[in-house]
């Protein structure tokens, strides 16, 4: 019979414990809460400096296989710009983006009517527009500083981009007031930071997926590359703490905390076994010389 | 109807979650399986989304309705043909002109942002003056950066021998690209756990209904 590798065994072992130590606190929520940092409150700031009326550009450059981390971030938004008036353009770098703003706008919008069934919702092409997905990152943006209907010449609807209200005022990314990307890679939050702000100064904040976020971090800087960053489920969660309520990202950290917990342990335990192991070998090796 | 779909979707999607974690026990035909149709499905959604979302839209919807005055599209069809002709063993050294085309054009153009958002802004961002703030939170980070970046870039200068006085800084630097790595890897396993996260909240919430 053939053997099974003891390390096999091992990593299952550690496969059904971080399982378990995820599934386990979403079953029975912990009640860990988490604080807003720097990086967080400075994208709420900017929302927050931003007058009603003015349209806004949240793009939406992801993909469903990063929603955990990006969507409820995209909600936290949407809602944050309505609640101030702003009129919410969506765009789309990646080809799935568009699905992803439908999808978001709509979450918001059932959210809203629930909170308050009298309340006037916010109507689409009015206080908000999805222009759907183009090609092209660092180009397309470009296009948009120069006249912002040669780019998007209808909606993903395929109203023309002159028949939307929302639009009327709207000839160029200059008179955009911030633009907030959800990036979860290439085109993305690099390309707007690089053009948007780089060559036509409009703020620019984004929102990442965790593996991408120290890489952006060096934007947020005295040179205000980038007014804020939203790094992962964490500042998700930090964001929709802002907004004074529990979503989604708020009720991940539980289970996220508990396998950071793990992991430190894991990494620990992996340490003092291999630090173990060196020294036996050691002692075994002058055994043998000696 | 819908529902019976919007039911089915949600066993399919489970049914594939669930055989593509069964790799982490081992290789089996059933992840294999998941694997294949991810491939496929993933290409073929490529290729229809490029026709309707790009090609019709931006190309022969323009071309069909006013030939004469969308002729410059003719150009980049022409182009994109060329690269097409990859496939044609022949005539595959036609597909060096879009290609040397494309790569000259997108970084003539990234060039200067580049260069001004990824080096002289942050330059400029290193050039502060740490004992201008009040914090003394504020002090040591922004003089913890300096020496961080002088130290990090130096440790990049192979030009010279790293030996003698020139052994401390970098060092330091290596220090500090240490620490750097060490928080990438914290958000990166922030990152894979909410993935794993997303996929059992589906399987918790939208199949098994065992949390609201």
């Amino acid at each position: 019979m053939k053997k099974v590798d003891r390390t096999v065994i091992e990593r299952r072992i550690v496969f059904l414990i971080l399982v378990l130590a995820v599934m386990l606190p979403m079953l029975f929520p912990l009640g860990l809460k988490t604080q807003s940092t720097p990086l967080t409150q400075k994208v709420y700031d900017l929302i927050e400096s931003v007058p009603t009326g003015a349209p806004v550009i949240l793009s939406f450059d992801y993909d469903p296989s990063v929603i955990t981390e990006i969507q409820p971030m995209a909600l936290a938004l949407i809602e944050h710009a309505w609640k101030k008036g702003h009129k919410v353009i969506a765009t789309a770098m990646w080809p799935q983006g568009p699905q992803m703003a439908d999808r978001a706008f709509n979450e918001v919008k059932e959210k809203l009517a629930e909170q308050n069934p009298e309340a006037e919702l916010p109507e689409y092409g009015k206080d908000y527009v999805n222009l759907g997905y183009k090609p092209g990152g660092l180009v397309t943006i470009q296009g948009m500083g120069r006249n912002m209907k040669a780019i998007f010449p209808s909606d993903i609807t395929g109203k023309k981009y002159e028949e939307i209200p929302l639009l009327e005022k709207v000839r160029t990314l200059k008179d955009i007031r911030y633009v907030i990307s959800l990036s979860a890679g290439d085109p993305g939050l690099r390309d707007w930071i690089m053009t948007a702000k780089g060559k036509f100064n409009v703020p620019v904040a984004g929102g990442t997926t965790a593996v991408s976020t120290p890489g952006f971090l060096p934007y947020v800087s005295d040179q205000d590359q980038l007014h804020g960053l939203l790094g992962g489920l964490k500042s998700a969660a930090e964001y929709e703490l802002l907004m004074g309520y529990e979503g989604d990202a708020s009720r991940g950290m539980n289970p996220q905390s508990v396998a950071h917990i793990l992991i430190l342990l894991l990494i620990l335990f992996g340490n003092i076994r291999a630090a173990r192991k060196r020294k036996a070998d050691k002692l075994a090796l002058e055994e043998n010389n000696g | 109807m819908a529902n019976f779909m919007t039911t089915f979707g949600i066993w399919l999607a489970a049914f594939f979650t669930l055989s593509i974690f069964s790799f982490l026990y081992k290789d089996n035909p059933f992840y294999k399986f998941a694997e294949q149709v991810f491939v496929g499905l993933s290409a073929s959604y490529w290729l229809v989304y490029t026709i309707y979302n790009i090609l019709i839209p931006n190309l022969f919807n323009k071309l069909g309705t006013d030939f004469r005055g969308n002729l410059i599209l003719l150009i980049p069809m022409i182009l994109g043909i060329l690269m097409l002709l990859r496939m044609v063993p022949k005539l595959q050294w036609l597909s060096r002109y879009p290609l040397a085309l494309m790569i000259g054009t997108s970084a003539a153009m990234s060039m200067l942002l580049s260069f001004k958002s990824d080096f002289l802004s942050q330059m400029a961002a290193t050039m502060v003056n740490p004992f201008s703030f009040s914090s003394p939170v504020d002090i040591v980070g922004t003089i913890l950066m300096i020496v961080g970046t002088l130290c990090g870039v130096f440790f990049f200068y192979f030009s010279k021998k790293q030996e003698g006085f020139f052994k401390v800084p970098s060092k330091i630097g290596i220090w500090f690209l240490m620490v750097s790595f060490g928080a990438s890897f914290g958000y990166t396993v922030m990152a894979r756990i909410s993935l794993l996260i997303g996929r059992l909240d589906f399987l918790l919430r939208d199949w098994l209904h065992i949390i609201k």
